[in-house]
């Protein structure tokens, strides 16, 4: 495994300021995933839950893993973008 | 906000920083979080037997995230990881039918408390001590030199290891990934049932018991062994996710809420790991249990005793 290159005091805190900026960001994104997206699925999942538990169950795993994901994947970007805007 | 699947009220701030802490430790400790995030949500009036379901699927969509990461740090055994799947797969049967015997007799919540408590306290105490001895074994000059990730991992119990691997227990297997030459397929399952049937039982990926289990009863080195029970757990959590949610044991709500914090918390916890070596990651873990079986005394106190 390759050991990690040891950085400077201005790198680090380059990378901290990048780290916070992109949770700053990503808390924004989540705030309106909460109200646009999951009120809405709580009436639905509800309904599957008492009505069709097999569907209930296999829903429920690939909607955990495409949220995995695409969250991933939007940290990615978000962090991304943020340190190529810097370098 | 009120979760009408397992009719739980829960601000879902907390949830989200409950997800966002679960997630690092789960990254840098390679365990998932359960012993933290089970506990948490059985002490804010989540019933126990959503708590054990709901915890098992939050960890399908963690793991994944987290074990990615240490995928490309090159951490993941992928030939230990294909013979524990089936090992924990058994053990998750059991772990969902012994859940389903406590619901029908109406003792989910003290029965999984108190077993997870014993559990919780057992391992914290295991582990503080094996790590702290193994920190006491002093570098080489050459280990001196090295960064963390370098050092070869310094168990006290290796030679315990050693006579595992050893012990005739079916057929045998070599690991190189591991540093392992040979070790008996049985004791690979056994351990990974062991595994399973805790998951299912308690909630979460059981990697409290697990990641120690690979550590000091097979030998895996602790890198590897974070990384390799993260990938392991993406598929045998699956499976107990969905023999938990057809048996009404989840609410997805809560999980995907308490996911959106783990996804950048795992992000941060598998990339500290490159700084310590094997007995600090253990040291460090050590306390935490002892946090979850505090929060699981708090909630069996406060209103969920004999349910």
């Amino acid at each position: 495994m390759a050991n990690p290159l040891p950085k400077n005091s201005s790198e680090e805190a380059r990378d901290l300021r990048s780290s916070l900026l992109h949770l700053t960001v990503y808390s924004v994104l989540l705030l309106s995933y909460f109200f646009l997206v999951l009120r809405f699925l709580s009436k639905w999942l509800t309904d599957l839950f008492h009505h069709h538990r097999v569907e209930y169950a296999i829903a429920a795993i690939l909607i955990m893993i495409v949220q995995a994901v695409v969250l991933e994947t939007i940290s990615y970007w978000i962090l991304k973008l943020i340190r190529g805007k810097r370098s | 906000m009120h979760f009408p699947i397992s009719g739980a009220t829960i601000d879902p701030i907390y949830l989200v920083s409950l997800g966002f802490i679960v997630g690092i430790l789960g990254g840098f400790f390679g365990v998932g979080g359960s012993f933290l995030a089970g506990p948490a949500l059985f002490a804010f009036g989540v019933p126990m037997n959503f708590v054990v379901g709901t915890d098992l699927i939050h960890i399908v969509g963690k793991s994944i995230v987290a074990a990615r990461k240490h995928w490309s740090q090159g951490n993941v055994d992928l030939r230990l990881a294909a013979i524990m799947v089936i090992g924990t797969i058994a053990g998750v049967q059991v772990g969902v039918e012994g859940i389903e015997a406590l619901k029908k007799i109406g003792r989910v919540d003290l029965v999984v408390g108190v077993i997870a408590i014993v559990v919780y306290i057992c391992i914290s105490i295991f582990v503080a001590f094996e790590s702290w001895q193994s920190l006491k074994i002093p570098l080489t000059k050459k280990e001196r030199t090295q960064s963390p990730m370098a050092r070869k991992d310094k168990l006290f119990f290796a030679r315990f290891a050693q006579w595992i691997q050893r012990l005739p227990l079916g057929p045998k297997v070599a690991l190189p990934f591991s540093g392992i030459k040979s070790i008996s397929v049985g004791a690979i399952l056994l351990v990974s049932f062991v595994g399973g049937a805790f998951s299912s039982f308690l909630g979460g990926g059981a990697g409290y018991i697990r990641m120690p289990s690979m550590v000091y009863l097979l030998g895996i080195p602790t890198h590897i062994a974070v990384g390799t029970d993260l990938f392991e757990i993406v598929v045998s959590a699956s499976i107990g996710s969905y023999e938990h949610a057809v048996k009404g044991n989840v609410d997805l709500l809560i999980a995907l809420i308490m996911q959106t914090g783990a996804a950048v918390g795992a992000q941060i916890g598998a990339t500290l790991t490159q700084y310590f070596r094997g007995p600090w990651i253990r040291l460090a873990f050590a306390p935490l249990p002892l946090i979850g079986a505090g929060l699981i005394v708090y909630g069996l106190l406060t209103g969920h005793h004999g349910k």
